[in-house]
């Protein structure tokens, strides 16, 4: 069994309207050092083990379903658990 | 005439939709629940607003692998007119069927009010009706309509005239103040403003009634003899 980890940004080329706001939220808090905010999707998957290589499952749901590539990058980390 | 209006879970402007097209154009109409296997027995395909499964993920992210959609796709391929407005806009980017995704609104909020839009091309099979340059009043209604694709997409679509509506006044951040697009083809339009909803004088404004005409129009004169 794997958990995977799987971040969701949008592209560097995109405007992030939400990351805007909250990055100006933060400096009217006083956090005058904050550059940049980029707000993404986290979520979290239990995955069986099965034939096809764990990276090409991952990919293959991240470029058809978890993200969308046109405005969006994604990256993952892998662990393996035992299952409960 | 035979229209299918899809309807997924969270679909809410299926019903506007059907009377539109039943009560103000005059023309048949179903709705067609998401889970539909076969489409061939309608001439055109009306995707609907709304918040299909909740806009979990990303609006129409989830809508796009309904079962109905390989259908939508096949009806497509096919050369039938396919409709998507706002959420049914979203749902034709996603699948793919049209370029580019929607981000939110540029001020973050969800904008709901009449717009006025121009017809930058009066050359496609939903736009006949109008005059080209026209300015019309369509109301909008969404927090994601902010248009984007990459420089290149953007050129194609400026060369071959698939900018077919775009906003007087952007209000929502939209590339090149684009309000609905076609595809390459030419029979798949998205579009964020709800012509629907401005299809009687009553509603405040008749200006999306040309549009549904338009789509009747190009089938007549294809598929009825002495038309």
């Amino acid at each position: 069994m794997y958990k995977v980890k799987v971040y969701v940004t949008l592209r560097e080329s995109v405007l992030d309207p939400q990351g805007s706001a909250v990055k100006n939220s933060l400096h009217s808090l006083g956090f005058k050092e904050v550059q940049d905010v980029r707000i993404g999707k986290y979520m979290e998957l239990l995955i069986e083990k099965s034939d096809r290589h764990i990276d090409d499952v991952v990919k293959e749901m991240c470029d058809k379903l978890l993200a969308n590539p046109v405005i969006e990058d994604y990256r993952y980390e892998l662990e393996e658990v035992v299952a409960q | 005439m035979k229209f299918a209006v899809i309807v997924f879970p969270g679909s809410n402007c299926d019903i506007d939709m059907y009377h539109a097209i039943k009560d103000e154009l005059g023309e048949e109409v179903e709705y067609v629940w998401h889970d539909e296997t076969d489409l061939s027995r309608f001439d055109g395909i009306l995707l609907p607003g709304g918040f299909s499964y909740g806009d979990y993920l990303r609006s129409g992210a989830i809508a796009q692998f309904a079962h109905v959609m390989k259908e939508v796709i096949k009806a497509a391929e096919e050369g039938k007119p396919i409709l998507g407005v706002c959420n049914g806009f979203q749902i034709l980017l996603e699948s793919g069927l049209l370029p580019g995704a929607m981000r939110r609104n540029q001020k973050l909020k969800f904008i709901c009010r009449p717009v006025k839009l121009r017809v930058e091309n009066n050359q496609t099979m939903f736009t006949k009706e109008y005059e080209q340059g026209e300015l019309i009043t369509i109301p909008i209604a969404h927090g994601e309509g902010n248009y984007y694709c990459d420089e290149e997409t953007l050129q194609k679509l400026k060369e071959n005239g698939q900018i077919v509506f775009t906003y007087e006044s952007n209000p929502n951040g939209s590339l090149l103040d684009i309000a609905g697009i076609v595809n390459e083809r030419g029979n798949v339009l998205g579009m964020m403003p709800h012509p629907e909803r401005a299809v009687n004088e009553l509603l405040g404004s008749a200006d999306g009634l040309k549009l549904f005409k338009s789509i009747v129009r190009n089938w007549r004169e294809a598929h009825v003899t002495n038309a």
